[in-house]
């Protein structure tokens, strides 16, 4: 990939309004392979993985409108677990994904819904997604927090099973 | 753990011009609001309700001096409002690049189905010459 390429594909993420982060990227490939690797479990397990260490053992999916997705991580090393549950409101290939998800750690107390939208050009495919929290409280506490203290929470859960 | 939305409050503080000029300002030293005032052509007052709005996102903080209050700068707001932001751009940008291979491996795999060779005819046994 050369770097031209690279600097146009480019990652923007940023907060918007009070509640929400956009996430924009840019893919060099046509958009219903885009959408595939966005909605079949099989092809989700080979990119949508945490930060260095954590597995993703556990990917469902019932990609129609009302259907539910099940996502779990792992880390075997710090020996902690996220999961989340998915619920598909819109499902319309090649072009949208609106989905809410929800841990079951629930650190952001509620429901997240997000907004996934895929555009052509030129053989390109634009990712917009928007990640809205339920509220802009909880935005912030998400924003305070990090994923860090939810993956902790994980862990000291763990440790407090193992020591019963 | 705490719930106001002081993260909130850092955004919109930070949304303003003036008063990223006058945070610049202060990590270069703590001021008063006169000397944060003068090098723009805003009133005191104007000045002073940028501060308070910077003080209630708790990125600024008033001396306790009686004669001179110095606005002084918290750095903990910003650092944390950067941090989920940098873990989350890291997340996602170490995912699209694994998609980004992922992809290549599908376009190829699509290209490969193109390019199978049609199999040949075959020729019937003892055809007529």
């Amino acid at each position: 990939m050369n770097v031209q390429s690279n600097l146009k594909n480019a990652m923007k993420l940023a907060p918007q309004g009070d509640r929400e982060v956009v996430v924009v990227r840019t893919f060099d490939a046509p958009r219903d392979l885009v959408f595939e690797a966005f909605t079949r479990p099989e092809l989700i397990k080979r990119w949508m993985l945490g930060p260095d260490g954590w597995s993703m053992p556990v990917c469902t999916i019932d990609a129609r409108p009302g259907g539910k997705g099940r996502y779990e991580w792992a880390n075997a090393e710090r020996k902690a677990a996220m999961a989340l549950t998915t619920t598909f409101k819109e499902i319309v290939a090649p072009e949208r994904i609106v989905h809410t998800e929800k841990f079951d750690e629930d650190w952001t107390q509620g429901e997240t819904t997000i907004t996934t939208l895929f555009v052509e050009k030129a053989g390109k495919t634009v990712m917009t997604m928007t990640i809205a929290y339920a509220s802009a409280e909880v935005r912030d506490m998400v924003l305070k927090s990090g994923m860090e203290t939810g993956m902790a929470r994980s862990y000291d859960r763990l440790e407090d099973i193992l020591r019963k | 753990m705490q719930t106001a939305s002081y993260l909130d409050a850092t955004f919109a503080a930070l949304a303003d011009p003036t008063r990223r000029a006058i945070i610049a300002r202060l990590t270069q030293g703590e001021a008063s609001v006169m000397e944060l005032a003068r090098p723009f052509d805003m009133s005191q007052p104007a000045i002073s309700k940028h501060i308070k709005v910077l003080e209630q996102a708790g990125l600024v903080s008033r001396g306790q001096d009686a004669q001179r209050r110095p606005c002084r700068l918290e750095t903990k707001p910003l650092a944390a409002a950067t941090t989920w932001l940098e873990h989350h751009r890291e997340l996602f940008e170490a995912r699209f690049a694994r998609l980004d291979s992922l992809l290549e491996e599908m376009k190829a795999e699509r290209g490969i189905a193109k390019r199978k060779p049609t199999p040949r005819t075959a020729k019937s046994k003892g055809a007529r010459k």
